[in-house]
């Protein structure tokens, strides 16, 4: 064991150097988490408030604007997660190929979307779909559709901008994962398995993907959780509209807790909804992950 | 489906024979197609962005993809609308400032959990990550309960201290800090440094890559920052570039030009650090996977 020739100073050195660090998350983190549990069995409306058992958890049954939150938010994280840890995976064994030609510059190009700002793409992305715009130009020049998509308007094309949003915004973060965990998987693998006459579906889904296991569910645990945390870009490109069909848990208790009069304790119990949903999801995540490797 | 899968493995081993082969051609020719496309989609934003800076909103709300001629007017509307030296120099203290106390505070700690082993500190970290899965909307409203009662909305410390000890970070770091050699950990001791001194005069230079794409990852989380600087901030003079140019964009009759000249400057920070520090940032996120 490491520790067993950790000296008495060494130790304390120890904690010297992490302790800044957990001071830090105990007031930001910590303290916040335990307030917060506890706010969720209180109501009342602004800074008065009392003990109200399950009173939170029973209105949130009966509250239609939070039911369709939820649905919307699932719904985004079913679609959305998938399709971009598939783009990134596909985009990262492509760019993997060390004879590919103008490598630097797809790759370059596939990670560019994140280092913009939110509310930069939020905004070209507003501007780029409006009915009469860029978008809709291009997709009927080339007879994709007959006459322009009412992207900010229609409820269901409206999630359908939102996905793509995001999905143009993170699948090159997520494919810079996977482009450094293939370094250090052994070319011969490939080799050996071409030799043997898999295809390259094959090699793709036998070798690729189990290789790269551990970094794919990090991703999809790390993206699930952006997801359901899902706010920037449902406020500033449709501001949960038209009818809340874009309306996401985070952006309801942000209209909760700042836009209405403020109920700090129903906010808090629709954020413990989200801590549950993320951890049931990751636990499951697990666990499907454990499964496939049997 | 397999005509989409067949080119991403295109074997060496046939390519090294070179001899003409159609379907391996043709597959070559879709990935490189299937390539071109996602990197068209990808860049085409940003030329919108710069050609719309040249434009009027009425031509970009009808989608003119061509440069015109009102890139001054639209930039003389934008310094007129907004005090532009103000919001960015709003963004880029808060984002320095938060940039160097996380690095420090954070690589830190993921340098002491790696180096400084101990039952009680593996069950702290093993928490933490824990910790990681809670989501910022949990923790939104009682941390701006806590810091209006300790009277810190509108400061810069409202925006950049619950941020500082990031779990991300600090995870990130460690995972790095396996990589460094124990050897010169030990070859220091010899000639005499304390702990810090190893820290500051060893660990520090060695790990240059590893704080590159720390330094990329951080600065633009804060530089971009929404949410929670539109809670804590509430003065018209502290508001940052993104929360100014956010509010451009839901006036009822946006005017598109000027607000993508000033998306243009809102982004240029955040692309010349990318640029600056990207071979860096490769090997930085390299040496965390490994």
């Amino acid at each position: 064991m490491a520790n067993a020739r950790l000296g008495r100073t060494e130790h304390i050195t120890g904690w010297t150097f992490i302790a800044p660090a957990l001071v830090l998350l105990g007031i930001f983190m910590l303290y916040p988490i335990l307030w917060s549990l506890w706010m969720s069995f209180q109501v009342g409306k602004g800074m008065n408030f009392n003990f109200g058992g399950f009173a939170n958890i029973v209105r949130l049954t009966k509250d239609p604007v939070f039911i369709r939150a939820l649905v919307n938010t699932l719904t985004f994280l079913v679609v959305q997660v998938p399709i971009m840890i598939g783009l990134a995976l596909l985009a990262a064994v492509a760019l993997n190929d060390p004879k590919l030609r103008f490598r630097g510059f797809f790759r370059t190009a596939i990670f560019l979307p994140c280092v913009t700002s939110l509310i930069a793409y939020s905004t070209l992305f507003k501007s780029m779909f409006a009915t009469d715009g860029v978008v809709n130009n291009m997709l009927m020049a080339v007879w994709i559709i007959q006459e322009p998509i009412h992207w900010l308007q229609d409820p269901f094309w409206a999630k359908v901008l939102i996905i793509i949003a995001i999905t143009w915004r993170w699948t090159g973060y997520n494919m810079v994962f996977y482009l450094a965990a293939l370094q250090n998987v052994d070319r011969s693998i490939y080799e050996a398995a071409r030799i043997d006459g898999a295809s390259g579906w094959h090699q793709f889904w036998y070798i690729t993907v189990p290789m790269l296991k551990p970094v794919i569910l990090f991703t999809t645990i790390i993206s699930t959780i952006g997801t359901l945390q899902l706010f920037d870009e449902v406020n500033n490109i449709t501001q949960g509209g038209p009818s809340d069909s874009t309306l996401t848990l985070s952006l309801y208790i942000y209209n909760l807790t700042f836009k209405f009069m403020p109920s700090f304790g129903y906010s808090a119990t629709v954020s413990w909804v989200i801590v549950l949903l993320v951890a049931v999801l990751s636990f499951a995540q697990f666990v499907i992950a454990r499964d496939r490797s049997k | 489906m397999t005509d989409q899968a067949l080119p991403l493995a295109t074997s060496r081993v046939e390519r090294r024979t070179r001899s003409f082969n159609l379907p391996n051609f043709v597959a070559r020719a879709i990935k490189y197609l299937l390539l071109s496309l996602a990197a068209f989609v990808s860049i085409f934003p940003f030329f919108w962005m710069v050609v719309g800076a040249t434009n009027r909103s009425v031509d970009i709300g009808i989608g003119k993809a061509t440069f015109g001629d009102q890139l001054f007017v639209n930039a003389a509307n934008f310094f007129a609308t907004v005090d532009a030296p103000r919001i960015f120099w709003n963004s880029a203290f808060i984002a320095l400032v938060g940039t160097v106390l996380t690095l420090a505070i954070s690589s830190l700690a993921g340098y002491g959990f790696e180096m400084f082993r101990s039952k009680f500190r593996e069950r702290i970290f093993t928490l933490m990550l824990l910790l990681l899965s809670i989501p910022f909307a949990a923790l939104m409203v009682p941390l701006f309960v806590m810091i209006s009662s300790f009277k810190l909305v509108g400061t810069v410390a409202a925006v950049v201290l619950p941020g500082i000890a990031s779990i991300f970070i600090i995870f990130y770091f460690r995972q790095a800090t396996k990589a460094f050699p124990g050897e010169l950990r030990d070859a220091a001791r010899v000639d005499g440094l304390n702990e810090w001194q190893i820290f500051l005069y060893i660990y520090l230079p060695t790990m240059r890559s590893t704080y590159a794409a720390a330094i990329i990852i951080v600065f633009m989380a804060n530089w971009n920052n929404y949410l929670w600087p539109l809670i804590v901030l509430n003065k018209p003079e502290q508001k940052t570039a993104t929360l100014v140019i956010s509010a451009l964009t839901s006036s009822y009759t946006p005017d598109f030009g000027m607000i993508l000249f000033g998306t243009i400057l809102a982004t240029l920070p955040t692309l010349v650090i990318f640029f600056l520090l990207q071979r860096r940032f490769v090997e930085g996120m390299l040496g965390a996977v490994k």
